[in-house]
């Protein structure tokens, strides 16, 4: 029995076949693989963009869904524990999608739980199919994950999407380039670990450095309540706004993604864009996780 | 031995047992937390601030007719890597032991993470050894790291 918890509990292998069924559902996307099945979606927190598309992917398969979308209308709120809300809920269905604010609760449930557990983010933690459907997407509009360049920008601090993907992407002979505020910098540690595996990476302040140069721009959202300093806020907000102006010298392959929701940093004006991609991105995500819950389940 | 000054013996030796010698003093009292020494039935005398060439002070601890478990010993590592154990019988050292860190380590403190589910639900610590020197330890759970200065003991 398989669980996705964290985006290391898949290998190299794990990434390629999810891509490849996710290529699969694309071309054919309603099919009764899951006629008969039941599939709980346990938001404690609530996201209505994952959860809606883990429930069409679900439909799409033919199968049901239960679940709660809002903590309020359940026996948490009344005391119950996670244990007890997990085992419950594993013998009413046949896989677990759950998200948490508490980090590690995934990892939790999947010890506790005999049906697969898939992680639909654990607070700053992991938020894994959200990187495999990144990955999709990169490999859709690229022909390709190797030798690619890739800027993250943004938030590179606290954006659980932007580790994941490294972590997941350090595996294709990637070329890095990170580009955020001095307070918003990507944690050593993630760094230690590209040294450690000789991946190139360059780190900037400024995104138009690094813009003519690279395939993919990985946009996330630089938020104000990050900064212990209001002023640096203010002085740093519009280097980490992308505009259309700003795509004249970009490569004609090059595109842009955003886990979304996106507030201000993207401008309106690039959604007309070729290189915008963000939209169909999220579409991407109900293939993936057809994908992902076909390949759980051996479908 | 060292807990002899001016030629009293201030800590009475042992027949059979453990004692627990190089344990910086102001560690003493979480060694005796995690060993659960509180529950043991025999003699148990403990001495503090005694002078160490290499820790400053120290603090040894002798237990009667107790012999430890690699396993048990090794919890209080992470604490004290330095510690050393002398296994006694019949007033005599027969055995010298070191503590290990072991692998991975299960209870004994609080993630560090205030968002981290083990702290909000009845569920049992697990932490991977990542770093010894500062003991450095990444929850199995939310997978971050707590380091030695962040222990909050159990």
């Amino acid at each position: 029995m398989k669980s996705l918890v964290s985006i290391s509990d898949f290998k190299v292998e794990d990434y390629l076949n999810i891509i490849e069924l996710a290529a699969q559902f694309e071309a054919d996307s309603y099919r009764n693989l899951l006629k008969g099945r039941i599939i709980s979606t346990l938001f404690f927190e609530p996201s209505t963009r994952t959860r809606l598309s883990f429930e069409s992917a679900i439909n799409r398969l033919g199968g049901n869904v239960i679940g709660f979308a809002d903590i309020s209308t359940t026996s948490s709120t009344k005391g119950e524990t996670l244990h007890d809300t997990i085992t419950m809920v594993s013998a009413y269905s046949d896989l677990i999608v759950m998200r948490h604010p508490l980090e590690g609760a995934a990892k939790y449930a999947a010890e506790i739980s005999p049906v697969p557990i898939i992680n639909a983010g654990d607070g700053a933690n992991q938020h894994p199919t959200q990187t495999l459907l990144d990955m999709y997407s990169i490999q859709k509009t690229q022909g390709t994950l190797n030798n690619l360049s890739i800027a993250l920008i943004g938030d590179l601090k606290y954006g659980r999407t932007v580790h994941s993907l490294i972590m997941a992407m350090k595996h294709f002979k990637p070329h890095f380039h990170f580009v955020s505020p001095p307070e918003l910098q990507l944690p050593k540690e993630y760094l230690q670990i590209l040294n450690d595996q000789h991946i190139p990476y360059t780190m900037h302040s400024d995104m138009l450095e690094v813009l003519p140069e690279v395939d993919i721009v990985y946009m996330t959202r630089v938020q104000k309540e990050r900064f212990s300093e209001p002023m640096e806020y203010e002085r740093t907000k519009n280097l980490y706004v992308l505009r259309n102006a700003m795509l004249a010298g970009a490569k004609p392959n090059m595109r842009i993604l955003h886990p979304l929701p996106r507030v201000n940093e993207i401008n309106v004006d690039v959604d007309a864009s070729p290189h915008a991609y963000y939209f169909e991105q999220a579409r991407n995500g109900v293939f993936t996780r057809q994908a992902i819950i076909s390949y759980l389940l051996d479908l | 031995m060292s807990d002899i000054q001016g030629g009293n013996l201030i800590v009475s030796a042992i027949q059979n047992g453990t004692v627990i010698d190089h344990i910086p003093s102001n560690r003493l009292f979480e060694v005796i937390s995690i060993l659960r020494l509180e529950t043991i039935a025999t003699q148990v005398t403990f001495c503090s601030n005694l002078g160490s060439k290499t820790l400053g002070k120290k603090a040894i601890i002798k237990i009667s007719d107790k012999f430890f478990k690699q396993d048990e010993i090794n919890k209080i590592a992470i604490l004290v890597p330095q510690a050393k154990l002398n296994i006694i019988r019949d007033y005599k050292v027969v055995e010298k032991k070191m503590v290990t860190l072991p692998d991975e380590i299960t209870g004994i403190t609080k993630c560090f993470n205030p968002m981290c589910i083990t702290n909000h639900q009845p569920i049992t610590q697990r932490f991977k050894v990542v770093a010894n020197n500062p003991t450095t330890l990444q929850c199995f759970y939310c997978e971050r790291t707590t380091d030695e200065g962040n222990f909050n003991l159990l």
